[in-house]
């Protein structure tokens, strides 16, 4: 990792860029990206993966979650270069050979996605709980989607999405 | 056995049925305006008023353009047109001109090379302002010595609406108890999950304009970008990609949109604005703080003998769709019981706060609290059961209401009986009349009961041209593959998936074999919108008579090839053939044998209403409530109430809906779910709060969205009235269950814990305020006894 020496002159810090290494989507990277940009901002309009929203001013709605080494974590309040060396994982890493994830599926065939634009940080926080809990108790689904927002459905769909999903997994997909 | 008889065409509607778009939203591929990333494209931004009320003496841009990297400033001197929802009422500017009028409201705009650069333009600009008097309640607004906001507005009136149909004085001296209340609902704003974008592309070449927006109407959008721009209509091209709900908020022309084109005119070139939540709440279009007097007549067998009901609403700064709200308000007390003898006062107020709009229920929802709230506390009083005072007012359909409503279908009888069923209301109640309370600890039980109703789409659209209500285009070519063309806007609602059912329905064919292109102005007809939850009726129907069309020249082909009559061909779908024996012919061929005569086929579909739907002549504004078919809605609601803290859950939601015909059952359940939480909401939690005109809660951990951890189970019952009108029978499904939900919460408070809410939201520390209140009354009693 290259990490570039802070500028003695006096300028603006934050329009410095560092060289950030990461593992995105299964695929390592490298990118020059100024300390002061957000992660979500980074994958949004530097790398061009849209797929991840800007739903708010910061951590209150979690439509920008995605996973940091399989753990959900909020892209709007984690800068680009924390995730330096790390594994980043966002909504358009979940479809295998092109084909649904059970995440995926569960949000479509429950119709726990209406207009969509919260939708994949549901589906990430989803995914990261059924990666680290495959049995997880409507208590238990509930706590880890407390802090996404959707104004759809009234949450009742996304819970049936999970436990759609809960199953598929049992039957051999991965979440 | 004969296993060509075994041939039945395909068939969808009433099944459960995903979005066909759901996939591009599970994956992150749906383009949402803000997704679309055009290189070299300018970054928007806008600077807004930080004052209420305030004359405009000068907005100094010098500062602003000097700084490099900056690409067009405009400012209110740059148009001087306006821009409205209602023909009657465009007053309002894309950027302010002469005054500003509430905190946020857009004064100046910069297109830079990026954001940063915008940002650092906006921080450059200055404002030279003389404040004016600024009035953030209604009641200041229309105070003697107030100044108006609009000119053309004395006492900052903007619509007073006033009606008696019967005898009201008459109707409360016949009745056993008249009893009087009044309610206030806070403002709530839509706070759809996607903010406000907009990319506007100007091909200087040519002189046109190409705009994406976060619209729920693209035709309102086209027809204002021309209005404010000054162009030409056929120049203009507006685009809707995947839009992250809207509620109301997007149904009217947004100066979003209208300042993203200006800038890209004036730049030359591209310009994308995305602006954050909290300027979305700041200009937030939503439902307006109400304050109502409502007063009932009631005999002693439950009928309503009159009704007397007075509505004021804080509209905001400018006109947008008060005059449509204030209208609602009153001609949607009928269509839900049997009424004679009301009186309806209404005043649209305009005031010092962000212009209110449409809301998902519009007009309707707190009227409806306050009406649902005062005949249960009057049937507790008299004794009577709340759900058997809903039966002794039903209305016999079809009828007419006394404001000319038509009503030709009406499933509340049969919502009511699924919601006491399925609730255990009869026994549960029966139960605590026994004295039998179900009490833990401090924890309260109580069952709260309501109803509502909503519209399938206002009869005579806003803009009213003349032409069909709804058009919708089928093509079809050598490829087989059925394209709907449409201009239904999609925004999560599912109506590009309805479109799909109902054009595959008719013609029998499987849902792979129909694409629907939606929302691009070039190429679909015009459609006047995702609104008032018009389009699977309007639309809906449009779809089944394009379908119609195009069977009909399937039919001729096949008859042709067959050498049969048409009344002889059997379309099954994928087959098409002349009785039982033949073997008959592909889908694809007869496509072919019809391809023949003109190459390429196009059909088109159209819905009209009917005049008899369009309200009456009553009183000014008597077409406001019109619609082809009203749906309804029951619901119980069972709440906790923890008596030491206030806090408020609900345990289960039982809600039936009735929907006509459920086309597709999985969204109707997602949509009633959605909107009896968003009731949910507005009755517990949400609430645009001001200081001064400054919002307080403009971002959404002040304005407070239930999360999944405050919401409960909602059990939804679908009943099926079949409107005779309705495509298959259906009638809207997307907003008639969200008013019930208030009053049945505050319904079922008082049944927990003996108190009554008139005041929205019910929070917890309202309530415990309420409590006390009782506590140290009771304590008080109790010492001036002893």
């Amino acid at each position: 990792m290259l990490v570039m020496e802070p500028y003695k002159e006096k300028r603006d810090f934050c329009r410095m860029a560092r060289l950030l290494s990461l593992t995105l989507n299964g695929r390592a990277r490298t990118d020059a990206v100024s300390d002061n940009v957000l992660l979500l901002d980074y994958l949004r309009e530097i790398v061009g993966l849209t797929g991840t929203k800007t739903g708010c001013d910061g951590g209150e709605c979690g439509a920008c979650t995605v996973l940091v080494d399989d753990r959900p974590l909020l892209s709007c309040l984690t800068l680009a270069a924390r995730v330096d060396g790390r594994r980043v994982d966002t909504i358009e890493s979940l479809a295998v050979d092109g084909r649904l994830s059970a995440v995926q599926r569960g949000f479509h065939e429950k119709l726990g996605s209406q207009c969509g634009y919260c939708t994949p940080g549901f589906i990430m926080a989803s995914a990261g709980l059924l990666r680290r809990n495959p049995r997880p108790s409507e208590d238990e689904i509930r706590e880890a989607l407390g802090s996404n927002i959707c104004r759809c459905t009234g949450y009742v769909k996304i819970i049936e999405a999970v436990q759609h999903a809960a199953q598929l997994c049992q039957e051999g997909l991965t979440p | 056995m004969n296993v060509v008889n075994q041939i039945l065409p395909a068939h969808n509607i009433g099944d459960y049925v995903p979005m066909i778009d759901g996939p591009e939203k599970v994956s992150g591929r749906a383009k949402y305006t803000a997704d679309l990333l055009v290189p070299g494209s300018l970054a928007g931004r806008i600077f807004r008023s930080p004052y209420s009320h305030a004359e405009i003496l000068e907005v100094d841009v010098s500062e602003a353009a000097r700084l490099p990297g900056v690409k067009a400033i405009i400012t209110g001197a740059d148009c001087d047109k306006t821009f409205g929802v209602l023909p009657i009422a465009r007053s309002e500017h894309p950027l302010a001109r002469d005054r500003v009028r509430y905190r946020g409201e857009p004064v100046a705009a910069v297109a830079a090379i990026d954001d940063a650069t915008a940002k650092e333009a906006l921080r450059r600009i200055k404002l030279k302002v003389r404040e004016l008097p600024a009035y953030h309640t209604a009641h200041e607004a229309m105070a003697d010595n107030a100044i108006a906001l609009h000119t053309h507005r004395a006492k900052n009136i903007e619509r007073d609406v006033y009606f008696e149909l019967g005898n009201v004085e008459a109707a409360f001296a016949a009745a056993d108890l008249v009893r009087q209340a009044t309610y206030n609902c806070a403002e709530v704003c839509q706070n759809q999950m996607e903010m406000h974008a907009a990319l506007a592309d100007y091909d200087a070449v040519r002189d046109r304009m190409t705009v994406h927006a976060s619209t729920q109407v693209p035709y309102y959008v086209h027809l204002m970008l021309a209005q404010v721009l000054g162009m030409d209509m056929s120049r203009i091209r507006v685009v809707k990609p995947h839009v992250g709900g809207g509620f109301g908020c997007r149904t009217e022309t947004l100066n979003v949109e209208l300042i993203a084109a200006l800038l890209a005119r004036k730049a030359g070139g591209c310009v994308r604005i995305v602006v954050n939540r909290e300027e979305t709440f700041i200009t937030h279009r939503g439902r307006p703080e109400t304050d109502i007097r409502l007063k009932i007549g009631l005999r002693n067998d439950g009928r309503i003998t009159g009704v007397e009901c007075e509505c004021i609403q804080r509209g905001g700064a400018h006109s947008g769709y008060g005059v449509v709200t204030i209208l609602y308000a009153g001609s949607m007390l009928y269509a839900i019981y049997d009424l004679h003898n009301v009186r309806y006062i209404g005043k649209r107020v305009l005031t010092n706060t962000p212009p209110c709009g449409a809301f998902r229920g519009h007009g309707t929802v707190d009227v409806r609290f306050a009406f649902e709230s005062l005949l249960d506390q009057m049937a507790r009083e008299m004794g009577l059961d709340p759900i058997a005072v809903r039966r002794a007012n039903y209305l016999q359909a079809p009828t007419f209401t006394d404001n000319d409503l038509m009503v030709n279908s009406y499933g509340l009888p049969e919502c009511v009986d699924w919601v006491e069923r399925q609730s255990g209301w009869k026994e549960r109640t029966a139960r605590r009349d026994s004295g039998a309370v179900e009490k833990n600890g401090a924890i309260k039980k109580g069952l709260g009961f309501a109803c509502s109703h909503y519209i399938s789409g206002a009869s005579k659209p806003v803009n009213w041209t003349g032409e069909p209500h709804a058009t919708v285009k089928i093509k079809l070519d050598f490829d087989g593959s059925i394209v709907v063309l449409s201009g239904a806007a999609d925004i999560g609602q599912g109506s590009t998936t309805i479109l799909a059912q109902a054009v595959a329905e008719v013609l029998g064919l499987d849902l792979a074999r129909v694409r629907v292109v939606t929302g691009d102005s070039e190429v679909v007809p015009k459609d006047n919108g995702s609104y008032s939850s018009r389009v699977t009726f309007m639309v809906g129907n449009a779809a089944i008579d394009a379908a119609q069309n195009l069977k009909a020249v399937l039919i001729a082909a096949a008859a042709r090839k067959l050498d049969a009559r048409p009344g002889e061909i059997e379309c099954l779908g994928e087959l098409y053939r002349a009785g039982a024996q033949d073997k008959g012919l592909s889908f694809n061929d007869v496509v072919t044998e019809a391809l023949k005569d003109s190459g390429t086929i196009t059909v088109t579909g159209t819905y009209s209403t009917i005049p008899e739907s369009h309200g009456g002549k009553k009183y000014r504004g008597s077409a406001i409530g019109g619609t082809m078919g009203y749906s309804y809605s029951a619901q119980v609601v069972e709440v906790s109430v923890d008596e030491d803290t206030g806090v408020v859950t609900v345990d289960n939601v039982w809600v039936a809906h009735d929907c006509g015909k459920a086309l597709n059952r999985l969204t109707v359940e997602g949509q009633v779910q959605g909107s009896v939480w968003m009731g949910l909401g507005q009755a517990m939690s949400e609430e645009a709060a001001y200081h001064e005109g400054l919002m307080l809660t403009a971002n959404m951990l002040d304005y407070r969205v239930p999360t999944i951890q405050d919401s409960p189970p909602i059990e939804v019952g679908i009943v099926e009235s079949i409107d005779p009108h309705g495509p298959f029978g259906a009638k809207e499904a997307g907003e008639g269950s969200l008013a019930a939900f208030l009053p049945a919460l505050t319904n079922a408070i008082a049944d927990a814990i003996g108190l009554r809410f008139n005041d929205l939201p019910v929070t917890p520390d309202r309530v415990f305020a309420a409590l006390e209140k009782r506590a140290r009354a009771a304590a008080s009693k109790r010492n001036g006894g002893a």
